[in-house]
């Protein structure tokens, strides 16, 4: 069976490797975004073969499920025009090229072959059938890193409140309604029927 | 029946497997034409029409019980239309996004005790998962149908998924307090006694916020602004024909059907029966089992057909008030409620 696991660990990786590479290189951004989501979906893939199914489902359920759906949402309403994307391109690829080198000699020193591996790193213990991958973290998150998760927790909430702040603008064209005004209104407020004589034909 | 097991037990894993699924979809697939046919006969009665009543079997009208079996030979015989200036290859995978999920969530559902394709510990998760990722087929297939009508469609549809989505994974939060478990199995065994301990009361405003919100989720009426006929014709599927469109219509109902037993498993208590176990233990068709499940999905997917014969569209700025300012404040509310009442152990449900 370690045989075939390798051999998913290997389909997963060429392919997250693949999406990654067509995510920057289409042309199309709505390519580019469906790319992503087949790249969270090897991720998720692959975390599920290193006994993580909350995190892998997580993955799949917030990235995919929620984040990538409003990206295509942003993404499929603008009209990105790509020849003035394109026009700064190669001024700004010096830069563009400095950087990249920068994160791939960090990410080197971070993560480099001296820090990982088999002989670095001891292979964990495969977990019983049973084990709840779930229950252990909720545990660990819950106890252990109780401040932790809170502090998370309140930086996403102010995130939220600031990003409705900035864009909640009362502009005067816009016109907001309010449902409880509205299902109390009767005929009375919208219609008055005056009584009149009928007036003489026209000549 | 020894030569049987023996038989079973000496195929492979993978056929093994293979055979569940097999047994898992045909009855699905089977109860999705009938659900297409009860649903024209019922609102039908409600209408005071007759339905469909002229296919049936040999010569024989039968109430019109061939009518699925024609429709499905219709569509799968009619040409496929691909827009000019469609993108070619989303424009085919939409259906298939659209029925994949809504198949591959039945893989944890538990039928009767024990009875689960495959029993994981985080199947809750896996269907709000699941679930969720309906929503590509939609999206995918109104932007690249490069039409009007189908990108809107699309659009409306994107964002109250996504809106409803919030509520309906907040209504799970408060059953697995509840439960303790994530495991749907184990949901239904934690809801064990009678009809009163079931999920049903202790969590009522999550089971009403987690149908109603399955109704939103399947763009079912009254929530169908998503293919609302008199403004955008029939929405993100306007450009499908034949079996692309049929595939798109397999998913909505195979994901009404999937939403009604979930309510079931969730809030009724499954396979369990609605009397005390030691009045039923071992009576006839008054025991647990899977006739009760069937009973309460049935049930729920009657009130699919319902509402859509009762109620008028929703305006769609009110759709999303509901699912932002009502429900989500309900659920939020209701989950400090139920751990309230887990922590003290309240009688009865949680003891």
């Amino acid at each position: 069976m370690m045989g075939f696991e390798k051999f998913l660990f290997y389909v997963f990786s060429v392919f997250l490797i693949f999406s990654a590479v067509m995510v920057i290189t289409r042309k199309n951004p709505v390519h580019s975004a469906l790319f992503l989501v087949l790249a969270f979906f090897n991720s998720a893939g692959l975390w599920l073969l290193a006994e993580a199914e909350f995190l892998a489902i997580a993955l799949v359920l917030v990235y995919v499920g929620a984040v990538m759906v409003l990206f295509l949402f942003v993404v499929m309403m603008l009209d990105i025009n790509i020849a003035e994307l394109r026009a700064g391109f190669v001024r700004n690829a010096p830069v563009a090229i400095v950087v990249a080198i920068a994160m791939a000699v960090e990410l080197l020193i971070v993560v480099g072959p001296q820090r990982f591996g088999i002989d670095v790193v001891a292979a964990p213990e495969p977990r019983p059938a049973g084990y709840s991958n779930t229950e252990e973290l909720g545990l660990a998150l819950f106890t252990e890193h109780l401040y932790a998760f809170e502090i998370a927790a309140v930086i996403l909430l102010v995130g939220i409140v600031a990003a409705i702040g900035l864009t909640m603008r009362k502009r005067p064209e816009t016109k907001y309604q309010d449902p409880s005004r509205q299902v109390t209104v009767k005929a009375s407020d919208r219609l008055r029927v005056i009584k009149m004589d009928a007036e003489e034909k026209a000549r | 029946m020894n030569a049987v097991i023996e038989l079973w037990t000496s195929l492979p894993v993978v056929i093994q497997i293979v055979i569940k699924i097999v047994a898992i979809m045909l009855p699905l697939m089977i109860l999705v034409a009938y659900y297409t046919y009860a649903e024209r006969k019922i609102i039908g009665f409600m209408q005071v029409r007759n339905g469909p009543n002229r296919v049936g079997f040999f010569g024989m009208r039968l109430w019109g019980l061939g009518q699925p079996i024609a429709d499905a030979v219709k569509l799968m015989f009619k040409e496929i239309v691909i827009p000019s200036g469609a993108n070619k290859l989303l424009f085919l995978i939409a259906p298939m996004l659209s029925i994949g999920p809504a198949l591959a969530a039945w893989a944890v559902f538990p039928f009767d005790a024990g009875i689960v394709l495959a029993d994981v510990n985080a199947g809750l998760l896996y269907i709000l998962a699941m679930t969720s990722l309906g929503v590509y087929g939609v999206i995918i297939a109104g932007w690249a149908s490069n039409s009007k009508y189908a990108f809107l469609g699309s659009i409306r549809s994107a964002a109250q998924i996504v809106s409803y989505e919030i509520a309906m994974g907040f209504a799970l939060v408060g059953v697995l307090v509840a439960a303790g478990s994530l495991n749907l199995g184990d949901i239904v065994m934690a809801q064990e006694g009678s009809v009163m301990h079931w999920f049903w009361l202790p969590l009522l405003p999550l089971f009403l916020v987690y149908f109603i919100s399955g109704v939103a989720e399947t763009n079912r009426a009254p929530f169908d602004v998503a293919e609302g006929e008199s403004e955008i014709v029939a929405g993100f599927h306007v450009e499908y024909s034949g079996m692309t469109f049929a595939v798109f219509f397999l998913a909505e109902y195979a994901n009404m059907i999937l939403i009604s037993a979930l309510s079931a498993l969730m809030f009724l208590g499954g396979w369990l029966s609605p009397l005390p176990h030691v009045w039923v233990d071992g009576v006839f068709l008054l025991d647990d089992g899977f006739h009760w499940l069937l009973l309460k999905t049935f049930f729920f997917m009657f009130l699919f057909l319902w509402f859509r014969a009762t109620f008028p569209r929703y305006r769609y700025d009110q759709i999303m008030r509901l699912g932002w300012k009502v429900f989500i404040p309900i659920t939020i509310v209701w989950i400090v409620v139920v751990a309230g009442m887990r922590v003290g152990e309240m009688p009865w449900w949680f003891n």
